[in-house]
């Protein structure tokens, strides 16, 4: 059972990647995408330098919302998130997030992931079994 | 030039990932969790799995090679240059341990257009050793300008 309400706010995690995430990163994921780890490369093809890996991204909400079951791995079921804004490396990521609806133990989370006025991940839905 | 939609429903083979201690370990490590049960064999175990477990997004890891060869597929023919990717679903089933080799098949959903832009939506199966489902991701990316 969880002691979650419908409308409560989650506690946000707040994680400003260094310079240097986006190499390591690449290494543990395995996308070398050179937009992410190459910020002449980035500039070269119109951005405004080496962004950062979506699925890191969304690897910080998917931690937010496990944060929720103390860590458990097991309790989050479902993810559904989309990207938008492009995330930057050396500013601060804050991912926030608001019960959508509570069914006995399954709990949904609407998350957001921004930095500044900026989201970079939005509607991103987490289904949690708490 | 109406948008190429030959692939869909079309199957890829099976790729094979074997999870390793370390690899979990590298990709907690970048993330910042800092659960024990990600690190140390003994926390994992006391916990109730059978060795070092996957936090849930490591299903990139293991399922994301497996799109390799269906993005490369001339039947797909997506414009890499403009493509960026929109939106990720993942269900999860049974948790991922070190040791485990994980199967991933994918599957071509969709290819639509929509307001000048292409919509490809791609599915991966992701089954453990025993033939259980530990996770469905459903990948969707966008190519501008079709």
């Amino acid at each position: 059972m969880s002691d979650l309400n419908v409308g409560d706010a989650v506690p946000e995690l707040k994680v400003t990647p260094d310079k240097y995430l986006p190499h390591r990163y690449a290494g543990a994921s395995g996308d070398f995408n050179p937009i992410h780890i190459d910020d002449e490369f980035a500039k070269m093809v119109g951005l405004p330098r080496n962004i950062l890996h979506g699925l890191y991204s969304m690897g910080l909400v998917a931690k937010a919302n496990a944060a929720l079951a103390g860590g458990d791995p097991r309790a989050l079921k479902r993810l559904s998130v989309q990207f938008r804004g492009m995330g930057m490396p050396e500013q601060e990521i804050v991912v926030s997030g608001t019960v959508k609806s509570v069914d006995g133990d399954r709990v949904v989370i609407d998350t957001v992931a921004a930095q500044g006025e900026t989201q970079i991940i939005k509607n991103a839905e987490a289904e949690l079994e708490l | 030039m109406p948008i190429k939609t030959d692939a869909v429903g079309k199957e890829w083979p099976a790729v094979t990932y074997q999870v390793g201690r370390e690899k979990i370990k590298e990709y907690a490590a970048a993330l910042g969790i800092d659960n024990p049960v990600h690190f140390d064999v003994g926390a994992a175990r006391e916990a109730g799995f059978r060795d070092v477990v996957a936090p849930p997004m490591f299903a990139v890891v293991y399922s994301g090679p497996a799109l390799g060869p269906v993005l490369f597929d001339p039947e797909v023919e997506m414009n890499f240059a403009a493509m960026v990717h929109g939106g990720q679903v993942f269900e999860w089933g049974e948790p991922v341990c070190s040791g485990d080799e994980i199967s991933t098949v994918p599957k071509c959903l969709s290819i639509e257009e929509k307001g000048g832009k292409g919509f490809y939506v791609f599915e991966t199966v992701s089954t453990n050793q025993d033939g259980a489902e530990v996770v469905r991701g459903t990948w969707t990316n966008i190519v501008r300008g079709v």
